[in-house]
């Protein structure tokens, strides 16, 4: 432990983003000048709760009993036993209260935005996990939401539409481009232009303008704190490598972040490769995409030669767009990150494993994260300790894959 | 002088300015419909540069932008219209608008270089706040084009100086928070902050969003330098599309034009 508080500071990959939100060339803040004023009252705002103990307080006592936090770091045997090499820890961030991962960053935004006196909310949502986790929070805090959906993605994710009307939601269906989370987020950013002085635009990773990808990862953060802690109570060391799923990159940059200057923890982002990375039907931006802008941000995204955004393909809808978040990007060119995808198919497969082996549906987000390590695990030895980052649970995705598998659910 | 600042001296009314996008419905007809508009009474042209993804921009304008990409409309063809425009024009400012990224993925000094050959005045790129502007501005200011600033209802006294900064041509005061095609503008809470901003700035003030009629037009020409028509055209455009579309404009631009007269 003593040489990672002394390499801390000054050449830490910890200390980004700058003071104007960038990490390195990659962040930042493009947004249209009617946003531009309140973008800096979040980030005063958030600067101000970040040094408030009473705001961490309150969020600690919700994590705990609220969410149920901390999470369970489960010794996966009988994959381990499958897969004959690494030992394989699950971090369960899927038995959260809302089945993901997404509810850390929507209790800490919503303590925010009542800090800020907003009274309203909005949120873009993929796989409706993030969308789910708002209208709860909005629930708790008596504050309206309202949810902006793919159509596409509103079909293929009923039973998390219905829980967000359950829950008091107004869930609006955007059908502009492919009706997926890209399209969801221009929506949200066009409702937040128009209703820029009430409301608070909870954004569901860690992209958009400055400060939200800091702030969602400072909030996910949470998982790899736990990790670090759980992992020295259980192996008293700290684990050889981290796997995530990516989609913009809330759960991995939780998991990576409070081990980004631990140089003997290797960490890998598994992106979806939908029908293969080397079709144009995929959702890999750091494998086949380059730096551009969108969203606020500049970062790395899927896009054609003249600077227009294609359109992502996923099984899984919670990794179904086009960029990804700027701290990625950065970590992927200073190569502390290594980036691989998986597809459609072989995540199916793994969802399939994980159900057999360990008796628990993952999201089709983690089975991206979980097909990679079955075919890396056996590659590394039997001391080596790896953690993979359950970050949700699969109970939403079991329509599509009947669908998938040719099965009848009734 | 630039045409930019010709034009505005040249003129004892507001100015006004009208958005097409380039390529909607295609690129051959929106050339036809350019060189139309400043014998309709257009002062200065704004065109569009198509993106998948515009993010202030209202149903109409974000259904043009598809049109035109659908039709194959590319940066370079964006160009090439304004190119072939001047070459019967040399006198209405062309400011192109959009967003960053393809402008970006061309090359900031490229773009410039082959935006300023084309005959482009100006710049408006709606998702690059000053914050962000550094080295474009350094790429438009070798090219002699004017990065136009937009201002909003949001903008405070102490950002103000912040955005003038660097801010050429002309400033697009954007009078709703809200997409384009929004409605109108509340005159009350617009009037004072414009009368703000003219203490701080000598650069003429376009009122834009939610302007659709002549009557509109004679409203906010009251109170800016110019003003800009933008979804209004673009719908008649539209709806013009199998029959006369250039003619439907001409005859659009003129009411607006009488307007302000």
């Amino acid at each position: 432990m003593s040489e990672t508080k002394t390499t801390a500071m000054a050449n830490s990959l910890k200390n980004q983003p700058d003071e104007r939100g960038h990490f390195g060339p990659y962040g930042g803040r493009y947004v249209a000048e009617t946003l531009m004023p309140l973008i800096l009252e979040v980030e005063k705002a958030y600067n101000a709760a970040k040094s408030d103990p009473a705001f961490w307080a309150r969020l600690e006592d919700l994590q705990r009993d609220y969410v149920g936090r901390p999470s369970p770091l489960y010794y996966a045997e009988a994959t381990t036993k499958h897969l004959g090499g690494a030992k394989i820890y699950f971090k369960r961030d899927e038995l959260n209260h809302t089945g993901a991962h997404k509810i850390n960053h929507c209790l800490g935004q919503i303590l925010l935005a009542v800090r800020m006196g907003k009274t309203r909310i909005i949120a873009e949502t993929g796989a409706g996990q993030h969308g789910v986790a708002t209208a709860t929070v909005c629930a708790l805090f008596k504050i309206p939401c309202t949810i902006f959906m793919g159509a596409t993605d509103i079909e293929r994710q009923a039973p998390n539409v219905f829980r967000m009307k359950l829950l008091g939601a107004e869930v609006r269906a955007v059908t502009s481009g492919a009706g997926t989370l890209k399209d969801a987020m221009n929506e949200a950013m066009r409702d937040w232009v128009t209703n820029v002085h009430n409301t608070y635009y909870l954004i569901g990773t860690v992209a958009g303008p400055h400060p939200f990808p800091a702030m969602v990862r400072d909030f996910q953060s949470i998982i790899g704190e736990e990790t670090r802690q759980q992992m020295q109570q259980k192996e008293g060391r700290l684990p050889d490598s981290l796997v995530a799923c990516i989609g913009g990159g809330s759960n991995a940059m939780g998991l990576f972040y409070p081990f980004l200057d631990d140089q003997s923890v290797s960490m890998i982002g598994v992106e979806a490769g939908g029908h293969g990375v080397d079709t144009d039907q995929h959702a890999a931006s750091l494998t086949g995409g380059r730096p551009g802008v969108l969203h606020g941000m500049n970062s790395y995204f899927l896009q054609d030669e003249d600077g227009q955004i294609a359109e992502a393909h996923s099984i899984s809808a919670g990794l179904d767009y086009p960029g990804i978040g700027p701290e990625h990007a950065w970590l992927f060119d200073q190569k502390r990150v290594n980036y691989v995808s998986i597809t459609d198919t072989e995540a199916l497969e793994a969802f399939q494993l994980c159900a057999k082996l360990e008796g628990i549906l993952p999201a089709l987000e983690p089975s991206h994260a979980f097909a990679h390590v079955i075919k890396h695990a056996p590659t590394l030895p039997k001391d080596h300790i790896l953690v993979m980052n359950l970050c949700g649970r699969g109970d939403k995705d079991i329509f599509t894959i009947a669908e998938k598998l040719g099965m009848k659910i009734l | 002088m630039s045409r930019i600042e010709q034009t505005f001296a040249a003129l004892k009314r507001p100015a006004l300015i009208t958005f097409i996008m380039a390529g909607d419905p295609d690129s051959r007809t929106s050339l036809a419909i350019m060189k139309a508009l400043p014998e309709a009474g257009a002062d200065i042209i704004e065109l569009g540069m198509p993106f998948t993804d515009p993010m202030a921009d209202g149903p109409t304008i974000q259904l043009a932008g598809i049109r035109a990409l659908e039709a194959g409309q590319t940066m370079k063809r964006t160009l090439h219209i304004v190119k072939h425009f001047r070459e019967t024009n040399d006198k209405t400012p062309v400011v192109l608008m959009g967003y960053f990224n393809p402008v970006f993925q061309y090359g900031l000094e490229q773009f410039m270089h082959d935006a300023s050959a084309a005959g482009v005045d100006g710049l408006i790129l709606v998702d690059l706040p000053p914050e962000e502007s550094t080295e474009t501005i350094a790429a438009a200011k070798e090219k002699n084009i004017d990065i136009i600033r937009l201002l909003t209802p949001t903008t405070d006294e102490a950002r103000l100086p912040h955005v003038l900064k660097d801010a050429g041509g002309f400033l697009y005061y954007v009078s709703v928070a809200g997409v384009t095609g929004s409605a109108s503008a509340d005159l009350g809470t617009i009037t004072p902050h414009i009368a703000q901003i003219k203490k701080l700035t000598n650069l003429p003030i376009a009122i834009g969003f939610g302007i659709k009629t002549p009557a509109d037009a004679a409203a906010m020409g009251k109170i800016g330098d110019a003003i800009v028509v933008g979804s209004a055209i673009i719908n008649n455009i539209f709806e013009n599309a199998d029959k006369n579309p250039v003619s439907a404009v001409e005859m659009q631009v003129r009411s607006l034009a009488d307007a302000l007269r």
